[in-house]
């Protein structure tokens, strides 16, 4: 049995290349749980979606483009950053390894300070479903309809968020004590899958949400 | 059967003492234990329930209960047994054990996320019976909307919680399974090699990963549903009840073969290790754990035929719900055909086998029935799907339970059971569970609905019928949780390998010290080769390192 007397190798793995290979799997099948989970709410959006498109329509003509739109711009640079991170770290090197984790923790808080504006416009404006929403005109419930769903998903997704500038910071951390290197960076590839996992959906969500009503006049 | 002495030596069990080192421990045999542990105080909860329903159903009329109490026992019974016990027992009690054992790994691929299942399984289940302790919940453990999301003044979103947190702890077993059995099988040990029980615990984690977060997300809109009173699934807000019943059931279909393909699994091993042969076809019984995975995952809707389906939806699922009996039928035809002509030895597990066989066969064959979309709506909502249930889950499932756990109790606790008596329990398990089950089809197809406290005179003798068979059943279920207790201290030794069978697990010492394997298997044998010669050498090699180590 070749043991090697690394640190990094956890006692029940025979190799680094078992333990690597290991982990990102599990990292794969954790995303596609992942994805099962907000299909399910994808599922959900569409048949609504379907059966009122006038209705969301008109409820996505509530949300703001231009905030949407530029995190959207911040997310994608932030997926260059983590994407250049990894890079660095396969390098060895830590000290753009350290900056491109610091740029994309910084880039994640912007989005989620963006979205808490949003959020609190939509507060100001009584759109936020069961926290005394209230909406002028007939179908005024199908709106709120839209609004769950608004609310469900791109929060489900800031929580992703919020959790992966945690991992982040985490990993920074660890950085900053010289862990990583060529021999080992899988949690910082790990960490990079989970980021683009986490803006692919976003990708998703921006013109479900915000987009769909462009081309129908709301009334 | 060889039963020899030998010295004590350090094993899982003594390797450190006191709580913390329990509650703390990632090692995969620990865990399984505190997940037997834990499963089997659900199991009695759950029982508890049961034995009030049948009180219940005693007498025609509602006597014991009232309507509402009652429907609080029926759903708190389904939810207990099929959440925190159905669902972990197989997959997370011997899986746990036996995944790595199997393949000759030191452990699962994650053994820290192994022992956070534990956790949130506990967490989850402490949350559930913290609702029943509140008041109960009453709206079935099937949550249908808008009932339960806007009506029912109980403690759904409570319940809801507790389940979504054992949701989790399944996932991550799930995902646990996958990644160790891909990555860590020992040199030589392919696929095709594998034995059964880790081909059906790899498809039903696949199921896992893929429909426990759907029915998490969908409880988790209901309790928004409930707790914000918006309309996601309640018709009067504008919401859609049958989307809930299509996104509950695309979970809760395969979630069947959750509960019965790890079961299938440990027929697998039972049938060939006590009939002394490869299992005839082994290929296609792998492979048909494989197909109910896939196809598991087709037939939701048959659950909904009578709740506004279009005719020609109904039509498809019910002819693909034919379809997914089909892997099930070679499963059972290839454990015939390996019982053909076998030297078949009737100890205990085999006899387990035996009444998983029959029993199945019969729920089974009751399912098809059920597929069949002009009978279903005669029989939809009676004790005719009852019986069809439990005769799969109870007759099924449990029976494999209990023989997986006799058979690998010699490993599990390093000691042997009294045979007499485990053979008792089987007899009276398999008489108690007919007797409480059988009249059920009859009631049923006579037309007396299920979720109803009080019924009319004349279904009144089946229904004593049914409930002394509980009776009997309950002191079946009580023999083993005995005398397995007791073997834990006064059973004699059980040697490396009692039964002799071929899988690695019985290649290393009962019980198995912690890191499994003295040295990594390397296999170069094929699975099920039973070779009486060899293998008496191979355990004779063994036991001289008992006696060594
Ligand atoms: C030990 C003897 C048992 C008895 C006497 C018993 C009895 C019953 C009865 C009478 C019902 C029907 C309630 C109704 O629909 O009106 C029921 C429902 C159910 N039982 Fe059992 N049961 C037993 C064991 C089990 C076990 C061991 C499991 C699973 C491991 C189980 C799972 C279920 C489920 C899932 C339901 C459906 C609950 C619902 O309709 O919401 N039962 N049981
Ligand atoms: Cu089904």
């Amino acid at each position: 049995m070749a043991k090697s007397h690394s640190t990094v190798l956890a006692h029940h793995f025979d190799s680094i290349e078992q333990q690597r290979e290991a982990s990102s799997l599990g990292m794969w099948i954790f995303l596609v749980t992942e994805i099962m989970f907000f299909g399910g709410l994808f599922t959900g959006y569409v048949v609504y979606r379907t059966i009122y498109p006038g209705v969301f329509a008109e409820g996505s003509h509530h949300l703001d483009i231009t905030l949407g739109g530029i995190n959207t711009v911040v997310l994608i640079t932030s997926s260059l950053t983590m994407a250049l991170a990894v890079r660095s770290a396969q390098m060895s090197n830590r000290k753009s390894l350290v900056i491109f984790l610091i740029l994309t923790i910084l880039l994640g808080l912007t989005f989620l300070g963006i979205k808490l504006v949003e959020y609190g416009h939509k507060f100001r404006d009584h759109l936020v479903p069961g926290f005394g929403f209230s909406y002028p005109g007939p179908e005024a419930g199908h709106v709120e309809l839209f609004f769950v769903f608004y609310f469900f998903m791109t929060g489900l997704h800031a929580l992703h968020m919020v959790a992966g500038v945690g991992v982040l910071t985490i990993l920074l951390i660890l950085a900053g004590r010289g862990l990583f290197s060529a021999e080992y960076y899988t949690p910082v590839e790990l960490a990079g899958l989970y980021w683009h996992f986490v803006d692919i959906i976003w990708i998703f969500l921006f013109p479900l949400l915000y987009l769909i009503g462009l081309h129908l006049k709301g009334s | 059967m060889i039963v020899d002495r030998v010295e004590p030596r350090e094993n899982y069990l003594n390797a450190d003492y006191g709580i913390k080192s329990w509650l703390l421990t990632t090692d995969h045999k620990r865990i399984a234990l505190l997940y037997l542990v834990s499963v089997t105080l659900f199991f009695f909860v759950g029982g508890v329930f049961a034995v009030l329903i049948r009180l219940e159903l005693l007498t025609p009329q509602g006597d014991l209960v009232q309507a509402e109490t009652y429907n609080k026992l029926f759903t708190m019974h389904g939810v207990t047994m099929i959440f925190f016990f159905l669902i972990p027992a197989i997959p997370a009690v011997l899986g746990n054990f036996l995944v790595p054992l199997m393949i000759g790994a030191r452990d699962l691929a994650f053994p820290r996320l192994n022992l956070a299942s534990w956790y949130f399984f506990i967490l989850g289940g402490l949350i559930a019976i913290w609702a029943i302790l509140a008041g109960g919940v009453d709206t079935g453990w099937t949550f249908y909307t808008p009932y339960s999301s806007s009506y029912s003044t109980t403690y759904v979103a409570v319940t809801i919680l507790g389940i979504f947190l054992s949701g989790f702890s399944s996932i991550f077993t799930g995902l646990n399974f996958i990644v160790t059995i891909h990555r860590m099988r020992a040199p030589g040990l392919t696929w095709f090699r594998l034995p059964l029980f880790i081909w059906s615990l790899y498809a039903t984690s696949v199921i896992i990963v893929l429909g426990t977060p759907v029915v998490a997300i969908t409880l988790l809109l209901v309790a928004v549903e409930r707790i914000l009173r918006v309309g996601i699934f309640d018709p009067a807000l504008g919401g859609d009840p049958l989307l809930f019943q299509h996104l509950f059931w695309f979970y809760s279909h395969p979630a069947v073969y959750i509960m019965v393909l790890p079961a299938m699994g440990v027929i697998s091993e039972l049938v060939a290790t006590f009939s002394r042969k490869n299992i005839f076809g082994y290929r296609f019984v792998a492979f048909a754990s494989v197909a109910i995975a896939v196809l598991g995952f087709l037939v939701w809707a048959h659950h909904m035929f009578v709740a506004g389906l279009s005719v020609y939806g109904a039509m498809i699922f019910s002819f693909l719900s034919y379809f997914v009996a089909v892997p099930s039928a070679i499963k059972v035809f290839n454990w015939t055909a390996t019982l053909y002509k076998g030297s078949i030895s009737y100890q205990t597990p085999m006899l387990y086998a035996f009444g998983f066989i029959g029993l199945f066969t019969i729920g089974g064959v009751t399912g098809l029935f059920l597929a069949s979309l002009g009978i279903d709506v005669h029989v939809t909502d009676t004790y005719f799907v009852v019986a069809h249930f439990h005769y799969i889950m109870v007759g099924g499932t449990i029976m494999a339970y209990l023989g997986g756990l006799h058979y690998w109790w010699p490993k599990i606790s390093g000691r042997m059971y009294p045979e007499g008596w485990a053979k008792l329990g089987a007899l009276v398990i398999f008489i108690g569970f007919n007797l409480t089950f059988f009249p059920q089809f009859v009631l049923g197809y006579l037309g007396m609905p299920r979720r109803y406290y009080a019924y009319p005179d004349e279904f009144q003798v089946l229904n004593v019928m049914s409930s002394a068979g509980a009776s009997i059943l309950g002191v079946g279920y009580l023999l083993p949780m005995i005398y397995l207790i007791w073997s834990m201290r006064y059973g004699p030794r059980a040697s490396s390998n009692p039964w002799p069978a071929t899988g690695l697990e019985w290649r290393t010492p009962s019980p198995p010290p912690t890191e499994n394997f003295k040295e990594t298997p390397v296999v170069t044998w094929e699975p099920y080769e039973f070779r009486p010669r060899e293998e008496m050498e191979v355990i004779g090699k063994l036991n001289i390192n008992d006696e060594s180590g």
